[in-house]
């Protein structure tokens, strides 16, 4: 196996005193910029760059690849602990991770969203070093309708099965959407809903936004209302063996972990998706297939494993459409797209034949990095405890400011501070009257890509809608995906019917 | 919180240090004193994706600013989304951004977004990119003449994918169907790395790449160039003829130009001109400007407006033309 030689010399080099130390300083910076709301993985790796340019090109992109792998780690540590995602890959962490925090039980998320990385991560780096080329040309078979039948497919599992109210789940996404299509137009750039003329609404509603507004704001509030302030956090009891007997318990979530593994992979080498999609993709269907769908946004451990392995999952997935078909899959490896332009290699199907020098060891890299990115983020669990040791008087302050602030670096625009603050008060009612909020910010998520895709579809089979169904791919995946949508109205008058036959039996 | 206070500290001291340092070395000149936002008006992947990054990388590698370009994709509404976040930029003094052809055509097209381009500062003009005619290698197309030919037997349901709504590609796809009388559908796509994807994968039958973003797949021979749209041959494809050879006088070129944020002042306008100018002069540009078939020289100041000037008036003629305005 040429492959596994390849590989091998890659781990070795990666094993090289210099890249090993870089690694782990990577890692660590990566998981602190991720542990901070609004300073995300692409600021982390673009204030970093600097440090690469003093090492040879291979041991660069290894060094990239530590701090993306770090901030992979690190964005569950703000979604668990303050309930504020710290990259836009982490919302659907705080689905559950939260909840956990809310019921003292933030170890056990906190060492499960670590493990349940790590295998995603481990996952993602077998099938890379398996099947890269064929999956490359899987992503290549990925045009319009087949994206557009995907994302179909992400809002049926939100809206299919599960324990949730399917009206208002159906209300939350189409609010969701209709954000998602506030500002410009995706394709022609005509202005649209721009409420009142005002200045705010010209642009479009940044979805960093939406999520510390409706999880760091709106959350906070229900929990103050809810709880009358006699919140008990956590007793954050810091030992090894607590991590031990969390990572028992965190075993328990397989089902989470398995699912997110590889389709956060899947998602993660189509060109248009990337991390954040994936992650919530894999929620969904966590949560669909799940045996209690009524635990998962109440603290289910699968709810944190299934994001966190699939947005590890899909980091490591995004680097293949990245190396093989010029397209970064997200914004911190269109960063790497720059170093490697320098370095005048040529991202395209040839990568992996022509440099394997560059491509072997950087796979080797993700090996070892995830490995070390495992072992310190555990090792710094106990340190995250620590600060939801505070009395919630205290923290829940912070973590007003630290949701304004954030949201605020985001943009750098004051109107996005006052949307954020309408957000949370808004996601508060919206929790007061038990309409569920994540499938409205899956909505924001995944709505610019839908109606790019939806629109391209039919502007290449100039209106018809057949064209969705031509392919071979799309027209499977649509048909479950209408299944599952419609699955609850069959359910319920599946449900009508029986009494009645029952009645005439007898 | 103890961990992000001592972070909060060390990250005020260092400022304070260097902004010590800086005024003490040079007394007046501006410097930017916080990342500057580096706003691309398309997807990742396409020509302008790329060559941002790769700026951004040799500032870098160079330290030529003191305070890293932080790239970021706005590539909604062709260009909209940029065009109107750059408008609307709170501190105009660190928002700079790469532009296209869109920066003169989406502006015209939608005057609702309440965008003059005329307001944005003339930083620099990297280079002139040039168009050549992509089809993947298995629909056997070779020559210009049986492209026509093919391309008019399938009628509508020849499809041409390329960057924006009534921007380059478009303008360029409208050209030919005039031209030629074909009946080519065009589909608009978020940036040239996308398209060019798309192509390799046969979810469209043609596309009018620049050469940086078709690059990776011709070299795979994935998919072949059939003419170019330049003045000259390009010498990275010296078999491929022009279309005025062909016969048709028509030559398109769309500017790689990186401007300000309307309002941005004099000094820094004057920073990053003297900033883009050391990139453009870099050995490592200069080689990406030959490998990847870039023409055009630097321009800056009142020569890029009066650029701008003559490329709007010419685009608001090329759209009216075609109907779209």
């Amino acid at each position: 196996m040429e492959v596994l030689t390849l590989l091998w010399d890659g781990i070795l080099t990666a094993f090289e005193p210099q890249n090993l130390l870089l690694m782990f300083i990577g890692v660590t910076a990566g998981l602190f910029i991720g542990a901070m709301p609004g300073l995300g993985s692409v600021n982390g790796v673009a204030i970093l760059l600097p440090a690469t340019f003093l090492v040879p090109p291979t041991s660069a992109l290894i060094f990239l690849a530590a701090i993306y792998y770090g901030a992979m780690y690190g964005g569950a540590i703000s979604s668990v602990t303050l309930g504020i995602p710290g990259a836009s890959t982490a919302v659907a962490t705080t689905f559950d991770g939260r909840p956990l925090a809310l019921k003292g039980r933030a170890d056990r998320a906190l060492v499960t969203a670590a493990l349940a990385s790590f295998i995603g991560g481990t996952v993602a780096n077998l099938l890379f070093t398996g099947f890269a080329p064929p999956l490359a040309s899987v992503a290549l078979r990925f045009g319009p309708p087949e994206t557009f039948a995907l994302m179909l497919l992400a809002f049926s599992t939100f809206v299919g099965l599960g324990g949730d109210d399917v009206p208002k789940t159906i209300f939350s996404v189409a609010f969701g959407l209709l954000l998602a299509t506030v500002g410009a137009d995706p394709v022609e750039g005509t202005p649209r809903l721009m409420f009142f003329g005002l200045e705010a609404f010209r642009a479009n509603i940044n979805f960093l936004v939406l999520a510390i507004g409706v999880y760091g704001i709106g959350e906070m509030l229900w929990t103050i209302n809810s709880t009358r302030n006699k919140v008990t956090m956590t007793e954050a009891k810091i030992s090894a063996k607590g991590i031990v007997d969390s990572a028992k318990e965190a075993s328990g979530a397989w089902r989470g972990t398995a699912i997110g593994s590889f389709l956060g992979f899947f998602v993660g080498i189509l060109p248009a998706a990337g991390a954040t999609p994936g992650s919530l993709m894999a929620y969904g269907i966590t949560k669909m297939t799940s045996k209690k769908p009524e635990e998962f946004g109440k603290g289910s451990l699968d709810g944190v494993a299934a994001p966190e392995a699939a947005n590890n999952s899909a980091s490591t997935g995004s680097m293949l459409p990245m190396l093989t078909l010029g397209i970064p899959g997200s914004p911190t490896t269109a960063i790497l797209l720059g170093g490697m332009v320098l370095w005048q290699l040529e991202p395209g199907p040839r990568m992996f034949s022509d440099r394997a020098d560059i491509v072997w060891p950087l796979i080797g890299s993700f090996y070892v990095s995830n490995l070390i990115a495992v072992v310190v983020n555990l090792a710094f669990i106990p340190l995250f405890l620590w600060m939801l040791r505070m009395p919630f008087t205290i923290l829940a302050p912070i973590i007003f400011v630290l949701s304004i602030v954030g949201g605020y670096a985001a943009t750098e625009k004051i109107y996005d501070v006052w949307l954020i603050v309408i957000f949370g008060v808004l996601a508060f009612f919206m929790r007061k009257l038990d309409y569920p909020v994540a499938p409205m910010v899956l909505a924001i998520v995944l709505g610019p890509i839908t109606e790019e895709t939806f629109r391209q579809t039919l502007t290449r089979s100039r209106g018809d809608f057949g064209a969705f169904f031509e392919s071979a791919i799309a027209a499977p995946i649509i048909i479950i995906a209408l299944l599952l949508i419609f699955m609850p109205l069959i359910k319920s008058i599946w449900r009508k019917l029986r009494p009645r036959k029952a009645r005439e039996g007898t | 919180m103890q961990l992000n206070r001592r972070n909060m500290l060390a990250l005020t001291g260092a400022t304070a240090l260097t902004s010590v340092g800086g005024g003490l070395a040079r007394a007046a000149a501006w410097e930017p004193n916080k990342p500057v936002e580096f706003i691309i008006m398309a997807g990742k992947g396409g020509g302008a994706d790329k060559m941002a990054r790769l700026m951004q990388s040799i500032v870098e590698s160079k330290g030529m600013s003191p305070r890293p370009l932080v790239p970021q994709n706005k590539p909604g509404g062709t260009g909209a989304e940029a065009l109107v976040h750059m408008n609307t930029v709170g501190d105009p003094d660190h928002a700079i951004m790469v532009t296209l052809n869109s920066f003169f055509t989406t502006p015209l097209r939608q005057p609702d977004l309440g965008v003059d381009i005329m307001g944005f500062a003339p930083v620099a003009r990297m280079a002139e990119d040039t168009f050549l005619l992509w089809v993947h290698k298995d629909e056997g197309i070779t020559t210009f003449e049986q492209y026509l030919e093919v391309a008019k037997s399938r009628g509508a349901d020849w499809i041409m994918g390329g960057t924006g709504k009534a921007s380059e590609d478009n303008i360029v796809t409208d050209f030919l169907n005039g031209e030629f009388g074909l009946d080519m559908t065009y589909v608009p796509y978020k940036g040239g790395g996308a398209v060019a994807k798309d192509l390799a994968g046969r979810q469209i039958t043609s596309s009018v790449n620049n050469p940086s973003e078709a690059l990776g797949f011709y070299e795979s021979g994935d998919v072949i160039p059939i003419v170019a749209f330049t003045d000259e041959r390009l010498p990275m494809f010296p078999d491929v003829p022009t279309l005025k050879e062909k016969g048709t006088d028509f030559v398109y070129y769309m500017q790689r130009a990186v401007v300000g944020a309307p309002g941005m002042s004099d000094d820094a306008l004057a920073f990053y001109t003297d900033l883009f100018k050391q990139v453009f002069d870099s050995k490592e540009w200069q080689d990406y400007r030959s490998a990847k078939s870039l023409l055009g020289d630097f321009m800056a100041g009142d020569d890029l407006r009066a650029y701008w000037q003559a490329q709007r008036d010419r685009h608001e003629s090329i759209l009216k033309a075609a109907g779209q305005i």
